[in-house]
């Protein structure tokens, strides 16, 4: 792998766990607690969907075949897609949303703190700006643990359990590939290891306050490094990609 | 079952801004201050609306009764000799 | 009594607006209360259609901006509620009359939205013939209406360029999309001229509405003035509007139109339109489904409360 496919892969890594995770957030329209939250949500959805945009531009220029975000968003496949699997996780309740908002902000806040300082541009100016949208992510999900976690005996079990089903799928955010270490060594992208120790105990900070257990299983689940996706990637795609695919000629 | 609650009452003033007033925006439900902040962004400032929030719960804003509008407010129709326009001032004065 | 009414209609002649704690007739408040639930209510349920778009929106601008327009349509319900809820209701009163059946939203959300095509004409068509009756509305008498009115014409001016893009981007492209597209307008169409309610001859609350100015033109009025701007955008991007009567008239300055099928209009009010069933069962799933946060929420204020309590004593 030379620094340019590398650059690619980590775009891409970065651009799907937004597109995704927005594709999730976004499917939440008309479905929040309240309609004051389903408008939070739905802002979340378009920081993310915006920011894969960015990413995935990023990602078609380094490719250099004259590709566009829209083509990697809605011509790959699943195994082709390197997002983390637990953003396309479907949300079975308000808590798993909660809980994977905070896991994921917290994982992303210390991430692109870090990618701001990157030497490739693009990246840091992206990082930059994704800095501020996930600052307002952590403050929403962290107070919303804290209500949960605290508010009935109902949703403190149902927070508790969401926690505990997404704790296992923890571990991928910091795995680390080949195309890490080149950009490493470049100063493009970070080591993820350095940032585990800060999110493990702003995570556990939050759940504590939130009067809630830090999940103690350690085995953690893994693949998407490697395009390996669980069942509901595909799902997604079939969903997303219609239009493209039922009409390939078509522009809209 | 509890009846449903869709939680509190809270007014929001924007801050087009710095250094501008605030102005009442609107209502927005929420149960803490917190939450009244964060939903007043997502609700109120979609568009770059703001650059700061108050929020008030609904229920501290004490409002004058309209029946005592005579009372309260035309006393001071009056009162003329409070706006700059009610002195004479000597033809060709400056600066004044 | 009687006294009281005269001097709040002479307000009203007199070009005053209303505010929350004027005093009003009970009949006004009332009228209110119905015309601005019913509006708000319209707004969220109307978020359902095109967010059955969302997931599969073709493009990543596309999602994006179908998503900030539905959000916009949550927002403006919130602005309704609120405005509504100046009037002595809570807005949990109002959902509750609406998932009784006892407060309407607008027939038109009772249609599919069935293609991507129909995104566009949703916005083009029906927040089109909306915004002709809401700019209307913003010189309506009751103050906090009339608020919530402007904000919303203000944001809503994207709303009806977002459908009307989508339907010329189609119009360009290929023979499937042209299909589409035309597929979309014949369907949404008439739909669309039904929104601005019954002939004013037949228009049960109406003679109220324009004495106390929360109604400032009629309904067919407001009808001739969405048809007379829609007909050349229409022509512009190659669509055929489904109205063989449809014709320019040279005295009147207007188009002459077809009868629409009040029988229709009538059957989706009773309920029998083809998505009623469907978005009132999607309303009361996620409203129960989000009970238990709602209430978390409120034992956490109250448990928070106590403690500051105790520190305080």
């Amino acid at each position: 792998m030379n620094k340019q496919k590398a650059i690619f892969n980590y775009a891409l890594r970065l651009g799907d766990n937004s597109l995704v995770l927005g594709h999730r957030l976004a499917e939440l329209c008309s479905k929040g607690p309240i309609l004051e939250e389903d408008l939070a949500l739905t802002n979340m959805a378009l920081d993310h969907i915006g920011r894969a945009q960015a990413f995935l531009g990023y990602a078609a220029q380094v490719e250099g075949k004259n590709k566009t975000a829209d083509d990697l968003a809605y011509k790959r496949a699943e195994r082709s897609f390197y997002n983390n699997l637990i953003m396309e996780l479907p949300d079975k309740d308000f808590a798993a949303t909660i809980a994977r908002q905070l896991l994921v902000s917290s994982f992303e806040y210390f991430l692109y703190t870090e990618l701001m300082k990157s030497k490739d541009e693009t990246i840091a100016a992206i990082s930059a700006k994704a800095v501020k949208e996930v600052r307002y992510h952590l403050a929403h999900s962290s107070d919303w643990t804290c209500r949960l976690g605290e508010g009935t005996a109902v949703s403190h079990e149902k927070m508790q359990n969401a926690l505990n089903d997404l704790w296992m799928f923890t571990g991928e955010l910091f795995e680390m590939n080949d195309a890490d270490a080149i950009l490493i060594k470049e100063g493009i992208a970070i080591d993820l290891n350095s940032i585990k120790q800060q999110w493990l105990e702003h995570v556990n900070g939050v759940i504590l306050e939130a009067t809630l257990t830090l999940p103690s299983s350690d085995f953690m689940q893994t693949g998407s490094r490697k395009g390996i996706h669980t069942e509901y990637l595909g799902h997604i795609l079939s969903e997303m990609q219609y239009l493209q695919r039922a009409y390939p000629t078509a522009q809209w | 079952m509890a009846t449903d609650t869709q939680l509190d009452l809270w007014e929001v003033f924007i801050q087009p801004k710095s250094g501008n007033r605030y102005a009442h925006a609107g209502s927005i439900h929420a149960s803490d201050k917190k939450m009244a902040i964060q939903n007043a962004r997502d609700i109120y400032t979609r568009r770059g609306e703001g650059t700061s929030i108050w929020v008030v719960p609904s229920n501290c804003i004490i409002a004058s009764d309209p029946n005592d509008e005579d009372m309260l407010f035309e006393p001071s129709n009056d009162k003329v000799y409070r706006h700059p326009t009610f002195y004479e001032m000597p033809e060709g004065a400056k600066n004044i | 009594m009687e006294e009281h009414d005269n001097k709040f209609q002479s307000r009203i002649d007199a070009g005053e607006f209303v505010e929350p704690k004027d005093s009003m007739p009970d009949a006004y408040r009332n009228h209110l209360i119905r015309q601005m639930s019913q509006h708000a209510h319209s707004e969220v349920i109307g978020m359902q259609p095109e967010g059955n778009w969302i997931s599969r929106a073709p493009s990543l601008r596309a999602k994006q901006i179908l998503l900030a327009k539905i959000q916009d349509e949550g927002g403006h319900g919130l602005y309704l509620y609120s405005a509504a809820e100046t009037l002595g209701i809570s807005r949990s009163e109002m959902i509750d009359q609406l998932q009784k059946g006892k407060a309407k939203y607008s027939n038109i959300f009772n249609y599919p939205a069935l293609t991507w095509a129909d995104i566009g004409a949703i916005g083009w068509l029906v927040d089109g013939a909306a915004i002709v009756n809401q700019i209307s509305l913003q010189r309506t008498s009751y103050g906090p209406y009339s608020r919530a009115m402007l904000r919303i014409c203000k944001e809503e001016s994207f709303h009806q360029r977002q459908g009307y893009e989508i339907m010329a981007k189609m119009m360009k492209g290929t023979k499937e999309q042209q299909e589409m597209a035309q597929d979309a307008m014949n369907r949404w169409w008439w739909p669309a001229l039904m929104m601005f309610g019954p002939h004013d001859s037949d228009s049960p609350h109406s003679s109220d509405a324009f004495r106390w100015k929360i109604k400032r033109e009629g309904n067919d009025e407001l009808r001739q003035k969405f048809i007379d701007k829609t007909v050349q955008q229409s022509e512009v991007i190659g669509l055929t509007i489904p109205d063989k009567e449809l014709k320019w008239n040279e005295q009147k300055n207007i188009y002459d139109h077809g009868e629409i099928n009040w029988d229709e209009f009538n059957q989706v009010i009773r309920g029998n339109g083809p998505c009623n069933k469907q978005r009132m069962e999607h309303h009361i799933k996620y409203h129960e489904e989000g009970a238990w946060v709602r209430e978390a929420a409120e034992a956490f204020k109250n448990k928070k409360a106590k403690k500051e309590n105790l520190i305080n004593a």
